[in-house]
């Protein structure tokens, strides 16, 4: 028993798949067989932006081996209404390409070998267009047209989910604000890094046209939104999905819109299950790159309190938007979890089209790059102000009684917030208050070498983000538990610790929680796990889903056993009275032959409580060169209780080594402007930490037992 | 001329013709190691990711020296000794190597997809080198890519390993 009286939680659990994992029994997506499965290519147009004005597929189709060859000209009849961006307007083929590696046209065959010959046998040729790669030249009234189908670069604010996004934040009186302000901050920044998270598993799906279903096997994290996300684009057509485990994710392998879509129209056409597997060129090149962000903007300063903050964001969606309303609404919110203690707000964002790769989600949705151009700015006014960033940060984040709008500009009141003890618990450990001089000094130079100190922070009110369900199955008869709760495992251990839940509820051992495959056949509703949801969302679905059938199954007990309910308990798959606890009793005894009961849990969004993390890093700094290595690292942050500690401690060196340490100082796609092409589509050029780069990492972690659950977690993200 | 090239997976002798055809046992010339483990021996633990010799996913022994089987000619193996992911475990008990157990114990791993390709490597290491350095170790792991940071963790169980080793030989 743990100091809380807990059986499991708290307490590491070794992951149900790890022993698949360590000898390569575990099955992802491409080790999966399938009967008369064929192979999927394309053909990208190597122009960012062009009109095909010529095309023969004949030779393509001739090859032997090839199922089926399409374009623009040959859609099957219930495909043509699908569509890709977001708005979903834009067909699947299209006879215009609209950045370099749009795809053209697809190729189903026997092999992907001869898939991949046969798109080389299509024979096209193009008419260049003009294109425009930046958002300030795209929202020009002249600018080029990045599709024909819309009226200008500007995406529509059109609803998403259901929900009408937030797309201009509006609180207080900014220009009185201003006026009251020690210090004004004018400026613009970017980040436009077209980041791509290259999770070792490149993104992939099997799709098979059946009866009027769409059945898919995708390499998406949310194995349960996915079929509404791709079904809106297919005009409702119903998606059946199966997922195995997801070799990655960080967020850039949910919808997978382009190739799902690509995918289902050659499973339609051929009338076959056609695979498509994305190569590691094609992930870094063509899969959805973290979406560009822009700011003009002011930031005022009053003491050592953001005071007003105005500007007008673009978002960079690229050529294909999957999903920026989302990330706009998410992002804004976010913000003011950042900023706490500004009242006075003028934020408005605009979606904008180029000519390069399609966007989507990359570790985090629309919040990071927000604050990526936000808190530059803010910074520098903290600068200006001469304050201790440390204190900044524990002056200016949200506590209990802030509050922000969120996605759908509702109003939600920050509770049981209290960051100070873990922000300066952190900074005592790492050493701030040594090694930090003031702003713009070195800790210490020697040569051409300085050591400099920085500090970040991150809270996502997403924790509580969309809705979950799940059912919860005893059956009395095998002592087993059956947990219906689809989620997906993208190496987070969410499919092992989410059944810890259920087992503390029930009072029984871990391995005996059995979790139903992650298939919506199978499952009821969760949004899965992206931003940082799940340990409190899809949490608490299963804790109420075991904690309704405990109650129905002692319910059921009682009648037979001439008690009441409250007189019973339930401990390892035996039923005793309080009062003989010695005395255990078989419930197969006590209910109706071969019998189960089923007890169901839901969870409704709720974003009134963030998480929070903290970093701090030490690095040393070539002067002549810029080169910039980590010296060390202390992470941050309050879990409210810790359901896993190894899993817990590697999402934190998830968050600090790939999210944030490579986000700034690694990962970048270089976009030739002047051919509209990725240079860095392949592991030399685009850069990532290998095993021999990794700084010292140390952690505080708090449980600060906040009322949000019967667990009390939040999670770590 | 077609020729015949035998090798060694996991213990079994395996023979296959280098030509053209469908049948599964001829092999074309530029069929890779990676592709005719997962594909014709229906070795899948061995994964493709990156293709280019970079990620380190497909790692397997040949000849005891951990290589990327992405890089391997199918042809240019007649003779040798592979052994993948599949080949540590004991096929009669199921008992797992102990470097696997250890990465089980020390939680080395989130995804799992990098996961054989890294323990292929720490073997190759450990065949060459029964006593690495931890710098060695890192050295050595530098061409196996990992997103969800569990390097932490793999090296405190590389260093595990080669502290029961030491216990052993002393």
């Amino acid at each position: 028993m743990s100091e809380k009286g807990y059986r499991h939680i708290g307490k590491n659990v070794t992951r149900f798949d790890a022993v698949d994992i360590v000898t390569g029994k575990t099955i992802f997506l491409n080790d999966y067989k399938m009967k008369d499965l064929i192979y999927g290519k394309s053909l990208k147009c190597p122009y960012a932006h062009a009109r095909i004005t010529k095309i023969d597929i004949s030779k393509a189709q001739a090859l032997p081996g090839v199922h089926g060859v399409l374009y623009y000209g040959n859609m099957p009849e219930m495909c043509k209404g699908w569509g890709l961006n977001q708005p979903p307007v834009c067909p699947v083929l299209r006879r215009e390409a609209s950045y370099a590696g749009d795809v053209v046209a697809l190729v189903a065959a026997d092999t992907e070998q001869i898939a991949e010959e046969a798109c080389g046998l299509i024979q096209i040729e193009y008419e260049e267009l003009p294109a425009v790669f930046n958002t300030w030249d795209a929202v020009k009234p002249d600018a080029p047209l990045v599709h024909e189908e819309f009226d200008s670069n500007i995406l529509p604010n059109v609803p998403f989910i259901g929900e009408n996004m937030m797309d201009h934040l509006v609180r207080g009186d900014v220009e009185k604000a201003f006026a009251e302000c020690d210090y004004v901050l004018d400026g613009e920044d970017a980040y436009d890094s077209l980041g791509c998270p290259m999770a070792m598993e490149p993104p992939g799906v099997i799709m098979k046209y059946e009866k009027g279903r769409m059945f898919a096997w995708p390499t998406s994290q949310v194995a349960m939104m996915y079929g509404g996300a791709i079904g809106g684009r297919m005009q409702g057509l119903p998606i059946e999905t199966t997922t195995f485990n997801i070799g990655g994710g960080f967020g850039n392998k949910a919808e997978l819109p382009l190739i799902s879509m690509q995918t289902a129209v050659l499973a339609v056409a051929t009338g076959r299950p056609v695979k498509m597997n994305m190569t590691k060129t094609e992930q870094l090149a063509i899969h959805d790159q973290r979406i560009g962000m822009y700011i003009k903007g002011k930031v005022g300063i009053k003491g050592d309190i953001i005071h007003a903050i105005q500007g007008t964001i673009y978002l960079d969606c690229g050529a294909y938007n999957c999903c920026g309303q989302w990330q706009m609404g998410v992002g804004l919110g976010e913000c003011q979890v950042a900023f706490g203690k500004c009242q006075n707000w003028d934020l408005e964002g605009k979606l904008v089209m180029t000519n390069h790769v399609q966007t989507g989600a990359v570790r985090g949705f629309g919040g990071q790059e927000i604050k990526a151009v936000l808190m530059p700015m803010t910074m520098k006014a903290a600068a200006k102000a001469g304050v201790d960033p440390v204190d900044f940060i524990a002056k200016n984040f949200s506590e209990t009684g802030d509050g922000w709008f969120w996605r759908e500009r509702n109003w939600y009141e920050c509770r049981e917030t209290d960051w100070k003890p873990v922000i300066y618990d952190a900074a005592e450990k790492f050493g701030w208050k040594d090694k930090w001089k003031g702003w713009n000094i070195p800790t210490s130079t020697d040569g051409h070498k300085a050591v400099g100190v920085g500090v970040s922070v991150h809270g996502n009110a997403d924790i509580g983000e969309d809705n979950s369900e799940a059912y919860v199955r005893i059956t009395p008869a095998t002592g087993l538990v059956y947990l219906h709760a689809g989620i997906a495992e993208t190496g987070a251990g969410q499919r092992s610790n989410i059944r810890k839940y259920v087992a503390e509820v029930l009072d029984m051992p871990v391995e005996k929680v059995i979790l139903a495959p992650c298939t919506t056949e199978a499952n009821p509703f969760d949004a899965g796990p992206i931003g940082s949801r799940c340990t409190l969302t899809l949490g608490t679905a299963v804790t109420k889903a075991a904690e309704d059938a405990l109650r129905k199954l002692l319910e059921a007990a009682a009648g037979p056993l001439h008690a009441s309910p409250d007189d019973l308990f339930f401990r390892d798959g035996m039923i005793y009275y309080k009062s003989r606890s010695d005395k255990p009793i078989h419930p197969a005894m006590l209910l109706p032959f071969a019998t189960t009961i089923t007890g169901y849990g839901q969870y409704l969004a709720d974003y009134s409580k963030s998480n929070f993390n903290i970093y701090f890093a030490e690095v040393e700094v070539d002067l002549d060169t810029g080169e910039t290595s980590l010296k060390k690292v202390l992470v941050g942050t309050d879990v409210g209780q810790i359901i896993d500690p190894a899993t817990l401690e590697m999402q934190i060196h998830g968050g600090f080594g790939a999210a944030a340490a490579d986000t700034g100082l690694l990962e970048e796609n270089v976009l030739d402007k002047s051919t509209g092409r990725i240079l860095t589509g392949n592991m030399i050029d685009y850069k990532w930490r290998t095993f021999d780069d990794f700084p010292p990492v140390d952690t505080v972690i708090h449980e600060s037992q906040p009322e949000i659950s019967r667990f009390k977690a939040t999670g770590f993200g | 001329m077609d020729r015949k090239i035998h090798m060694k997976v996991n213990g079994k002798e395996v023979s296959f013709i280098i030509g053209h055809s469908e049948d599964p046992w001829v092999v074309p010339d530029e069929e890779t190691l990676l592709t005719t483990l997962r594909e014709r021996l229906d070795l899948t633990g061995s994964k493709e990711a990156c293709g280019q010799g970079a990620c380190g996913c497909c790692t397997v022994l040949k000849d005891d020296v951990a290589v990327p089987s992405c890089q391997v000619l199918t042809a240019n193996c007649d003779g040798a000794d592979i052994v993948t992911i599949e080949g540590l475990q004991d096929p009669v008990t199921g008992e797992l190597d102990r470097l696997q157990e250890i990465m089980v114990e020390k939680y080395a791993f989130q995804c799992g997809f990098c996961t054989p390709g890294i323990i292929m490597t720490l073997k190759g290491l450990f065949i060459k080198n029964p006593d690495p350095t931890t710098e060695e170790i890192k050295e050595e792991l530098s061409g196996n890519q990992c997103r969800c940071i569990s390097q932490y963790h793999v090296i405190e169980a590389a260093e595990a390993y080669r502290a029961e080793l030491d216990a052993q030989e002393g």
